[in-house]
């Protein structure tokens, strides 16, 4: 009963934990491994015209949907512009307007966007294209070639890219070069394409974009071809005829509106600038936390002052430490002084690191052991002996740090905070139970102290753990479900199968 | 690993965790725990039930009534001097006698002497608590050294061998005889070196020792064969420890009495988390004893007809029958 009771609360302890972890991993992408940096990349659009005599208005058409990326942010620099952001035919436009202006004007639209694999791939599916009114003689070379590359294809894939292949070659029959007499641009001709492909009754558009890579001062739009089969959108590349999107192509508009349109300005001239920067994976986390309204951030540990966030780095590690003390007591079965006494020399070796911290603290505990027995001669009181071997300890520690100091040894010092206390207390306890129990018991509770602690220090001084404890704290609950169960154990130690081992026999 | 574990719970062997876990959290409730764990305590509520436990001279409680500790001990040749919340035979001085020229100097059951000064330093580390299981100030209790019957005297050295009796919800369980040692200090606990004889509930004796988990057959010191040792009174012991569960309210209780010469078997203290080291010493486990007695256990039954029981259950089966893989 109390079992199945315990069982439940750990499991519903386990899944709170995980499940707040997996949302916070998942979909807020907060980093599960230290220092993971993002790339970003922020496109800049630079409008430039000659202002007009009237009111000037301007429309730039902007990324709506980017499959492969997600928005950090986005922002327009204009000097005096009203700026309003509206969804057109094309998608999202940005707009700004101003009542007069004079000389040439300059208007960016700056935009930050990271790799997301999960982002929206494509809108939704649209409906059949109706058949393009196209005047004879052209209307007859479409019929002729939906007709024929029908023939050599299997499906809108196989047919489109069918199509694009003889488009593309270097000596097209004459039906084809009649169509693309007049197509002097590239994008004249992925029009062309669209049109031949609406014949067919297959959905087509043009996607312009970027091909995202290290910076670029002055990034060419590459067109590319989107064709859905009924189902998804499919990428083509226009000139090749093949099925794919180059890496990291980042789609700014789809469809044949004009990227820019300027009312009231001439000689509008428009260029983009790439620039790829690293920013650190939290703090994009951050950001897509406040975008979809996720108070997760609020009570994360990254909103407190620093200083407080380095002080919670360390102590967050105490329940892992604690488990591991759980662990090597209550199924390896080691001796230790105190319950938790391992765990706090364990945070004792942070300072000094572990060869050092073990070195100090076999001296300090060591002299102080001698030390101790001396005052036992002086049949002192319980505290006042306690307080005279703290005072000793504190002036042996700088008379450590002193001579290590003078010896060029610089880590000498550190043990300076190795929190003395502690070792008072050691020595302490450990000189009790050497007197009442003998030499070997003392050796072997103070040697179980010493692996418990290099234990349960190695644990927590994993950066790792250290990191994905302090990014999601709600993994302590994970750690009290598993301290529960590690309660409920009622197995074997392990060294009490060393023990007891003459036992198992019959 | 795994297999040993096998193994080991196949034979019944109970283990730390699933002691602390499911007899003495279950059985033992908090608040019974004053009764046994002050030997004051103890004492008094063993004396109101009728049992037998060596005389109390005095308990000294501050610092102030140190000094009494002279006044206490005027008439008496021996005494021991013991912390009432100790745990493990730890700060207990057993004085047997005085030197002969000076009075005020002490003979310790191994022979040295120590002042009354030292005595009393003693006492005052008691008193505050040095051996007291949360370190809290404590009392310290001067009571009768028991004189201790010579049934275990070829097999103890130096030092009051005694008796565990595991009582479980009543029941007596398992028995052992701890005799001390030269390494032990005169201290009958088996940790710190003493030798364990596992006991035959049905008989009342000794069976083969053991010393620090191994098989041994005569006394380290001594030499004596340990085996065969018949325990004088043994079914007043078994009654007598059965009683402990009523006086303690305790489901899971180690009774530990000693045998004086004069007056028999008496109480010296009981224990609400006695050690698992009884089962190396009768190289049996207690989970299968345990079983049985939750299979039988009937709460009208008296501690005589409890002790009873044990007896008839519990006759272990004889130590040469047993194969012995000595390391």
């Amino acid at each position: 009963m109390k079992q199945q009771y315990v069982y439940g609360l750990a499991a519903s302890l386990a899944i709170a934990g995980l499940s707040m972890f997996a949302y916070k991993w998942q979909v807020l992408g907060f980093p599960v491994s230290e220092n993971q940096e993002t790339p970003v990349w922020t496109i800049e659009s630079s409008i430039r015209f000659d202002s007009g005599r009237g009111s000037i208005k301007v429309n730039l058409l902007i990324p709506t949907l980017t499959p492969g990326f997600r928005m950090l942010n986005e922002n327009s620099v204009s000097r005096g512009y009203g700026f309003n952001l509206n969804y057109g035919t094309g998608g999202r436009e940005a707009q700004w307007a101003i009542r007069r202006a004079d000389g040439p004007q300059t208007i960016y639209y700056r935009i930050s966007v990271y790799e997301d694999v999960n982002s929206e791939q494509s809108d939704t599916t649209p409906p059949f294209p109706p058949p393009p009114v196209i005047d004879e003689p052209f209307r007859t070379a479409v019929e002729v070639i939906v007709a024929d590359v029908k023939e050599h294809s299997a499906d809108t894939a196989s047919f489109t890219s069918e199509l694009l292949r003889r488009m593309n070659d270097s000596s097209p029959g004459p039906n084809i070069e009649l169509l693309l007499g007049d197509a002097d641009s590239y994008a004249k001709f992925v029009n062309r394409v669209t049109t031949i492909l609406a014949a067919a009754r297959i959905p087509a558009r043009i996607v312009r974009g970027f091909e995202l890579q290290g910076r670029q001062r002055n990034a060419e739009l590459l067109a590319w071809l989107e064709v859905h089969d009924g189902d998804r959108w499919r990428y083509f590349n226009p000139q090749t005829g093949e099925e794919d999107l180059p890496d990291r192509y980042f789609v700014w508009w789809r469809g044949n509106e004009p990227l820019i349109e300027v009312q009231g300005g001439s000689n509008v001239q428009i260029s983009f600038a790439v620039q790829e920067n690293h920013l650190d994976a939290v703090a994009i986390a951050k950001s897509q936390a406040a975008q979809l309204g996720s108070t997760a951030v609020d009570f994360s540990l990254y909103s407190l002052p620093i200083q407080t966030q380095a002080v919670y780095g360390v102590l967050l590690m105490i329940p892992i430490g604690a488990l591991v003390m759980v662990l090597m007591r209550n199924f390896v079965g080691i001796d230790a002084f105190g319950t938790f006494m391992p765990v706090l020399i364990a945070l004792a070796f942070r300072e000094t690191r572990l060869l050092w911290g073990v070195v100090l603290f076999s001296i300090l505990v060591a002299l102080g052991l001698s030390i101790r027995f001396l005052l036992e001669r002086l049949r002192l009181l319980l505290v006042p002996r306690l307080s005279a071997v703290l005072i000793v300890v504190v002036m042996l520690m700088l008379i450590i740090s002193l001579m290590s100091h003078k010896l060029g040894m610089e880590t000498g010092l550190s043990v300076a905070l190795f929190p003395m206390v502690i070792i008072a207390m050691t020595i302490e306890r450990m000189s009790v139970v050497w007197e009442e129990r003998g030499a070997t018991d003392a050796m072997r509770a103070g040697l179980g102290s010493l692996v418990i602690a290099i234990a349960a220090y190695t644990f927590m001084g994993l950066s790792w753990l250290e990191h994905l404890v302090f990014t999601f704290p709600e993994l302590l609950l994970v750690v009290l479900a598993l301290v529960l169960l590690a309660g409920r154990y009622t197995g074997y130690r392990l060294l009490e199968l060393r023990r007891f081992r003459e036992l198992g026999g019959d | 690993m795994f297999a040993t574990a096998k193994s080991l719970h196949a034979a019944g062997v109970l283990g730390l965790n699933e002691r602390n876990c499911e007899f003495i959290m279950r059985l033992n409730p908090r608040r019974f725990y004053p009764r046994v764990d002050d030997k004051a305590l103890t004492k008094q509520l063993a004396l109101a039930a009728g049992m037998a436990v060596p005389e109390l001279y005095g308990i000294i409680d501050n610092q102030r009534e140190v000094r009494r500790f002279a006044a206490i001990v005027a008439d008496r040749e021996s005494f021991v001097v013991k912390p009432a919340q100790g745990s493990g035979g730890d700060g207990i001085l057993v004085v047997t006698g005085r030197s002969r020229r000076k009075r005020d100097a002490y003979r310790l059951s191994s022979g040295v002497l120590i002042s009354e000064a030292e005595i009393e330093h003693h006492i005052s580390n008691i008193v505050s608590g040095q051996y007291s299981l949360s370190g809290n100030p404590d009392k310290a209790l001067i009571e009768y050294c028991v004189q201790f019957d010579p049934v275990f005297a070829e097999v103890s050295y130096q030092g009051v061998p005694d008796i565990r009796v595991i009582v479980y919800r009543g029941y007596p369980a398992m028995a052992m005889v701890r005799l001390p040692t030269r390494a032990s200090d005169g201290k009958a606990n088996l940790h710190q070196g003493a030798v364990g004889a596992g006991v035959d509930m049905s008989l009342g004796e000794t069976l083969t020792g053991v010393l620090n988990n191994h098989l041994v057959d005569e006394h380290p010191d001594t030499g004596a064969l340990i085996a065969g040792l018949r325990i004088p009174q043994w079914d007043f012991i078994l009654r007598s420890s059965a009683r402990g569960y009523e006086v303690t309210g305790l489901g899971y209780l180690g009774v530990d009495m000693v045998i004086d010469s004069q007056l028999g078997p008496l109480i010296l203290e009981m224990n609400a988390r006695p050690g698992l080291n009884i089962q190396i010493a009768n190289r049996t486990g207690l989970a299968r004893r345990i079983a049985r007695i939750d299979e039988l256990y009937d709460p009208d039954i008296k501690p005589a007809g409890r002790a009873r029981i044990a007896r008839r259950e519990f006759p272990v089966a004889r130590q040469t029958s047993i194969k012995f893989d000595a390391d």
